[in-house]
């Protein structure tokens, strides 16, 4: 049985969703270097990051299915139905996540913008009392903060190593930066779940911008110029690319249904 | 009266006092265990590819992390070899040029396809069960780094052939296409683990010299026999067959028999001709070269940094 998205759940639940499918894509989209990573021990790393995002997604889905089912008084949702009986138009997560990573470049730059973003988004909720969420937030903040540092660490060596790797990194950057404004533009369920903060997203704009520029430049790194955003995540409107990643991440329970595994 | 340095060693191993990097030894020693460990080294790395396969379809949340932290402590046993391989004076370097050139081996066993979900369960409970038998022995090896590896990995190992034969147990009690899918990872991985041993007692030239020097401690059938017993044993949980019409209790030797091992098989994916012996050389020798830019880049930085770093002091 399919799921789809409704824009008449509660925003709280909306938003879980939002975080997990973000988390859930990106461990999708980072496991499959496992195995491949240009350096045994950074193969390790980002295989550690996507069990993180992985652990996350989970947390996010097992709260949101609990209280859905509450909700609707109804059983069938779990963090699989919810992950795996869903199409793209109901997912929700930033574009960005979605991405292919066709180099290691891309790797590094997407774990770098999800996670700088979240860590700012986490340590929000953390500082408002939103139950549940909040208490996830606690537990993945720890994390993220790797997650950053690790990303942060890399976006200079790569940036500021060789003038290969210089130009490698710009492409990725050139590439991926179209889509990162779509992490402050924010979906009604957000506007809704954020009301008694209303200056939450301009805010974040603004720090994390700060905080991206200065890394970029001692990464020798330029932005590109101001162009328009791409959005499209939150509202189910997504790449063509999201269609392959759902397709083969949700073949067993496509092909084998009302099955255990 | 005084000693050669190889009756020393010989006693220190008679003795069970551990070899360590600094030690004296002989040479053919150090060169037996560099192409042990690295050969060993390399297996755990290639052998993340197979079942690195499935992770992006695993057909749960909870099987995928699970998978994705198996194949992850794949890689981390890789690291700990490699860096107990350096001590006897190799590079990790050298150890990969090794690999891509094919000049050193790897496990034959990862040279066959993961066809099936099923095959995660099979790899799991046939393969990791075979490395724990050759494994554990390998816990009292007479080189220290070698052996105190082995130790970390082997407690690894068995958590990955009990969530294994889980895959397994659940697909066994699931639909019968779950259950066909179960049998037929089974048929497919049960002779090439069994191969897993290496060959017959009688055709491996290095055995009575390993076993000497206390590298290994149990022959190659030694090892197989065991690792049929249990199978033959477990595979009833399942209530499954392992494809051997010849597979038989016997009451007299209180082991089982089996059929005839193809090993004209065996040799030929040593050769190279295996199923995926190509396919895996070459995924190992891309991500290598898509690499070098980023190792580079990492060496190129660290330099630049020590540069500023002497700057500043000076
Ligand atoms: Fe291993
Ligand atoms: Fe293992």
């Amino acid at each position: 049985m399919n799921i789809y998205w409704n824009q008449q759940w509660p925003a709280h639940i909306q938003y879980a969703l939002f975080l997990a499918d973000n988390a859930l894509i990106l461990a999708q989209q980072h496991s499959k270097w496992c195995g491949k990573g240009p350096i045994l021990e950074q193969d390790i790393a980002l295989s550690n990051i996507a069990l993180d995002y992985l652990g996350q997604a989970r947390n996010f889905y097992q709260l949101a299915a609990e209280e859905l089912n509450q909700l609707e008084g109804v059983q069938f949702y779990t963090e699989d139905s919810l992950a795996y009986h869903r199409t793209d138009r109901n997912f929700v997560n930033l574009l960005l996540t979605e991405l292919e990573q066709p180099n290691w470049g891309h790797c590094v730059l997407k774990t770098f913008l999800y996670s700088s973003f979240a860590s700012l988004v986490f340590q929000k909720l953390m500082h408002i009392q939103a139950g549940e969420l909040t208490a996830i937030a606690e537990k993945s903040n720890k994390e993220l903060a790797y997650h950053k540092r690790w990303s942060q660490d890399w976006v200079i060596r790569l940036g500021d190593g060789t003038a290969e790797s210089n130009t490698i990194m710009q492409q990725a950057l050139n590439q991926i930066w179209p889509y990162a404004g779509e992490c402050f533009i924010p979906a009604n369920f957000e506007t809704v779940f954020w009301q008694n903060h209303p200056s939450f997203f301009h805010e974040l704009e603004k720090e994390w911008m700060d905080y991206l520029q200065t890394i970029f430049t001692e990464a020798t790194l330029q932005l590109p110029a101001k162009q328009a955003w791409q959005t499209g995540g939150k509202q189910g409107i997504h790449t063509e690319q999201m269609g392959y990643v759902l397709a083969e991440m949700q073949y067993l329970q496509r092909t084998y249904p009302n099955s255990v595994w | 009266m005084s000693y050669t340095p190889e009756q020393q060693f010989q006693h220190k191993i008679d003795q069970e006092i551990k070899i360590e990097p600094k030690d004296w030894m002989p040479e053919k020693y150090r060169q037996t265990l560099i192409r042990q460990i690295s050969q060993h080294a390399h297996s755990e790395v290639v052998g993340m590819l197979p079942e690195g396969n499935w992770i992006s379809r695993a057909p749960s949340l909870k099987r995928k992390a699970i998978l994705l932290a198996k194949v992850q402590d794949e890689a981390g046993h890789g690291l700990y070899l490699y860096s107990a391989a350096e001590t006897l004076g190799i590079t990790r370097d050298e150890m990969y040029h090794q690999l891509h050139t094919g000049k050193a081996k790897y496990s034959s066993i990862f040279n066959y396809p993961t066809l099936t979900w099923a095959d995660m369960g099979a790899i799991g409970w046939l393969v990791d069960g075979a490395a724990i038998m050759n494994q554990v022995p390998l816990c009292r090896t007479s080189y220290g780094p070698y052996a105190r590896a082995m130790v970390r990995v082997c407690k690894e190992e068995s958590f990955h052939q009990r969530q294994g034969f889980e895959i397994l147990l659940v697909l066994s009690q699931g639909t019968d296409e779950q259950k066909a899918m179960c049998q037929d990872a089974i048929n497919r991985w049960w002779w090439p683990s069994v191969m897993m041993f290496g060959p017959a007692d009688e055709a491996s030239p290095h055995t009575q010299q390993s076993m000497q020097w206390k590298i290994k401690r149990f022959t190659n059938d030694e090892l197989r026999q065991k690792f049929v017993d249990i199978c033959a044993e477990q595979v009833k949980t399942l209530g499954m067959t392992l494809p051997d019409p010849d597979l038989k209790w016997n009451e007299e030797k209180g082991h089982y028999d089996f059929g005839a091992i193809n090993w004209e098989e065996f040799w030929q994916v040593v050769a190279g001709n295996g199923p995926c012996n190509k396919e895996r050389l070459a995924t190992r020798q891309k991500a290598w070269n898509d690499g070098a830019w980023v190792r580079d880049a990492a060496t190129a930085h660290a330099a630049k940094k020590a540069a500023k770093h002497l700057h500043k002091v000076a």
